[in-house]
């Protein structure tokens, strides 16, 4: 009964609101007795039904695109791992990368690609902080309507046009500048400056987002304390935009992880078990890229490997970018 | 301030409340020396950014133009018939000059590709310079050592390379861009690579462009933002949008490349290279492509289409539209701007991408132009990386110059993606956008940012 009201109420104002618009029509029915004519039920469309259901196959490949990933990457690792030679142990335990001889360390290459994401964030992350501080706190609209076109224009140029000015800028630089005999010429520091410099947009725009969001009350209250411009922006501002700072952190690590011109054509081409960043070592993505850049049979073990280094590097990037949505849930300051 | 402070300081009721004093004041000195210190490292760190993308940009133009030391193998000037330079022969000489120098059977082959007389006399004298001339790159110097030190260049190419022929050379010549790709650098161009480049981006935004539209539209318009599938797709498009480009290489190489390969090769089609049949083709960089930007898509056209306001909806839906008809009369025009610009935007993206590509096996050398979508081909940024890697210098010249090539075309569609969100903003009917413009930007901003390499 209570439902029914509602219904009854919204016939009978479609009924008023039809009334002076399709009069004749609505004349000939209330002779029949005032009842609404009119079947308000919602008409099946089949049209819109098949859109819908078009629109929606369209969200769902997103999904069949991770599962795509994951029964690639698992499949291929499977048959990688079900070698008699290959084993976790191994894998896991092992400093040496040679599949050829059966040597099967995963060291190596996740060493190398530390050593360049560290390097890179050692860029990166002050100078990328530094920019959105400025960008934030002390730029005028006009500074920042030059500044921020220019960040994209360093995020918009391609990674393998960053590898060129890599290995024939910034590694005859390191060279000349700690000498030819401690530099070689493929090395992990140029290829992990130079991602450095590649994320610098990605960390100082993130950040920057997260300083703006800070209210400006709280700025103002800081002001009116005393406090300093830098203690406004370091003491009050930046605490309070902390999570979303971090995650921009979390996703420049993700990203630098997972670079690959970059480190495939300035870091070297070799598995090199080292933590000198001035030697020649090669990374997870840059071994992926020599090994498949070659005559790659399917099946062989070569193909496989690289498959069981793609899960690995897959999983190290996906968790990075789940904990960093997570501190931006987690530890979000809501001022609203 | 502080001098206020003091000056009036018996008189105030807050005597003894507010610090004062000689300490206080070289406290409050100290702290503002630190701030200006501060403010001149957050400035530093920025012109740091600059001068990154300065000797970027200085680096590649630097590489790109410069003095070059040639040594011919038989001087042009000794081909001259009776004084008559070369490039001033009628054709018969040249043919008669090339007959004499190359073997009979590279003559009948020229002669099976295109007889000679069908070829014009530009043709034969190049074919010439080619086999005859061969002229070889020694060396070559960057723009900035040929400006600032041109003497020291002559000296050391008459010491190294004596007998040398030593001018400025641009790399990036109209004939660079119209030739295709060759082992000889002086003669290499990459009109091959920008075919490939095209055909690939083509593939890719026929695509990604509709089926991301229409995963927006369903995201924003029809999904239960409740339902637990809903939420599954709206996380699980932004996680891949974080996903190393790499990894969608190898998705593409097991998927397109290899189970589709019946497919991607073009066989059940009857069409494609039959010879060398093999799922590397186009349709599957395109389509590795497509899946790589097509989150980047979802998450700019769902912006858009958010930036919407429900009260067009609510109008459309008063005058008994159906669902669909609002979305296609009027959400989808207005948010169109903000889909297109995202479209170029990640469609700019998918140009530069490398490492998914050498992974599906884009093919390193290629001379022919590609005919189809199942063709084997090259694009411009694998054409780059070839090029960094081979020792020579004079290679790395002429990757610089495809780079300049490369970022032009970049820049061009960048560009034109601002000017489409300037225009459509600026738009009779984007009153109420500009209400929410500032909001739809900035979101299209950090969406772009959150993309892996």
């Amino acid at each position: 009964m209570s439902q029914s009201a509602p219904v009854a109420q919204a016939a009978i104002s479609a009924e008023s609101m039809r009334g002076p618009v399709a009069g004749a029509e609505s004349a000939g029915e209330s002779a029949l007795g005032g009842e609404p004519q009119y079947d308000l039920r919602r008409k099946p469309r089949v049209a819109e039904s098949i859109i819908q259901g078009f629109l929606f196959l369209c969200g769902a490949i997103s999904i069949l695109t991770t599962l795509g990933i994951v029964y690639v990457l698992g499949r291929e690792s499977l048959l990688f791992f079900a070698n008699e030679e290959v084993n976790l142990l191994k894998f896991f335990g092992g400093t040496e990368w040679q599949p050829a001889i059966s040597r099967f360390g995963i060291w190596p290459l996740v060493t190398a690609t530390l050593m360049a994401s560290l390097i890179a964030m050692a860029v990166a992350l002050p100078v990328g902080l530094c920019i959105a501080i400025f960008l934030s706190e002390y730029a005028s609209q006009r500074t920042r309507s030059i500044l921020k076109p220019i960040l994209e224009i360093l995020a918009g140029i391609p990674t393998v046009v960053y590898g060129y000015f890599a290995l024939t800028f910034m590694t005859p630089l390191l060279r000349g500048t700690f000498g030819r005999d401690i530099v070689e010429i493929y090395n992990t520091a140029s290829a992990g400056i130079v991602i450095g410099i590649l994320v610098i947009p990605l960390v100082s725009s993130m950040s920057e987002d997260a300083l703006s969001a800070v209210p400006g009350s709280l700025r103002q209250a800081s002001y009116g304390l005393g406090a300093t411009r830098l203690e406004t922006a370091l003491r009050i501002v930046l605490p309070a935009a902390l999570s979303g700072v971090a995650a921009a952190f979390i996703v420049a690590i993700s990203r630098a992880i997972g670079e690959t011109m970059i480190v495939a054509i300035a870091a070297g081409a070799g598995p090199n078990f080292t933590f000198s960043p001035f030697r020649a070592a090669e990374t997870m993505t840059g071994h992926i890229v020599r090994i498949s850049g070659g005559d790659l049979s399917y099946d062989s073990f070569d193909y496989n490997s690289i498959f069981a280094i793609g899960l690995l590097l897959f999983l190290i990037t996906l968790s990075l970018n789940v904990l960093s949505q997570w501190i931006v849930r987690r530890f979000r300051e809501e001022y609203e | 301030m502080m001098a206020v402070h003091q000056q009036h300081s018996a008189a105030r009721p807050t005597d003894g409340l507010m610090p004062s004093g000689p300490a206080y004041r070289e406290q409050v000195v100290a702290r503002q020396r630190r701030g200006r210190l501060w403010a001149v490292i957050f400035q530093a760190a920025v012109l740091s950014g600059i001068i990154a993308l300065c000797a970027l940009l200085f680096n590649i133009l630097n590489q790109s133009f410069g003095y070059v030391a040639i040594v011919n193998n038989i001087d042009p000037a000794e081909l001259a018939i009776d004084g008559v330079p070369l490039n001033e022969l009628t054709k018969d000489q040249l043919v008669g000059i090339l007959e004499a120098n190359v073997s009979a059977g590279l003559m009948r082959r020229y002669e099976h590709d295109m007889p000679f007389s069908q070829r014009s006399s530009e043709n034969v004298h190049e074919l010439i310079l080619e086999r005859v001339v061969e002229p070889q790159v020694q060396a070559s110097w960057g723009l900035f050592e040929s400006v600032f030190a041109r003497g020291s260049i002559f000296v050391e190419a008459e010491e190294r390379f004596p007998g040398s022929d030593v001018y400025f050379r641009s790399w990036l010549t109209t004939s660079f861009i119209s030739k295709s790709q060759s082992s000889e650098p002086l003669r290499a161009g990459v009109r091959t690579a920008i075919f490939g480049s095209l055909w690939v981006v083509a593939i890719t935004i026929l695509f990604s462009f509709p089926i991301g539209v229409g995963a927006a539209i369903y995201l924003e318009e029809y999904a239960h933002k409740e339902r637990l599938l809903n939420r599954l797709i709206q996380t699980n498009i932004n996680n891949l949008a974080g996903v190393p480009s790499i990894i969608y290489g190898m998705l593409g190489l097991a998927i397109f490349v290899r189970i589709l390969e019946a497919f991607t090769s073009g066989a059940i089609f009857g069409v494609g290279d039959q010879s060398t049949a093999n799922g590397r083709t186009i349709i599957s960089a395109g389509l590795t492509l497509g899946l790589l930007i097509l989150p980047l898509i979802i998450i700019n056209g769902q912006e858009a289409i958010r930036a919407v306001p429900s009260s067009l909806r609510q109008s459309g839906f008063g005058l008994g539209a159906t669902h669909w008809q609002v979305i296609w009369h009027h959400v989808l025009p207005s948010a169109l701007p903000g889909i297109l610009t995202g479209t170029i935007l990640a469609t700019s993206r998918a140009i530069g991408e490398t490492a998914p590509l050498v992974v599906v096996g884009a093919s390193t050398f290629i001379a022919l132009d590609p005919s189809g979508p199942f063709s084997k081909f090259t694009v411009l940024p694998i054409q780059i990386y070839q090029w960094t890697s081979r020792p020579q210098d004079e290679f790395r010249n002429l990757a610089a110059a495809a780079i300049l090539v490369l970022l032009v075309l970049l820049l061009t569609m960048n560009a034109s993606a601002v000017l489409l969100r300037n225009h459509f903003d600026r738009g009779q009917a984007s009153a109420y956008r500009s209400i929410y413009k500032n909001d739809c930007c900035h979101k299209t901003s950090r969406s772009d940012r959150i993309r892996s390499n």
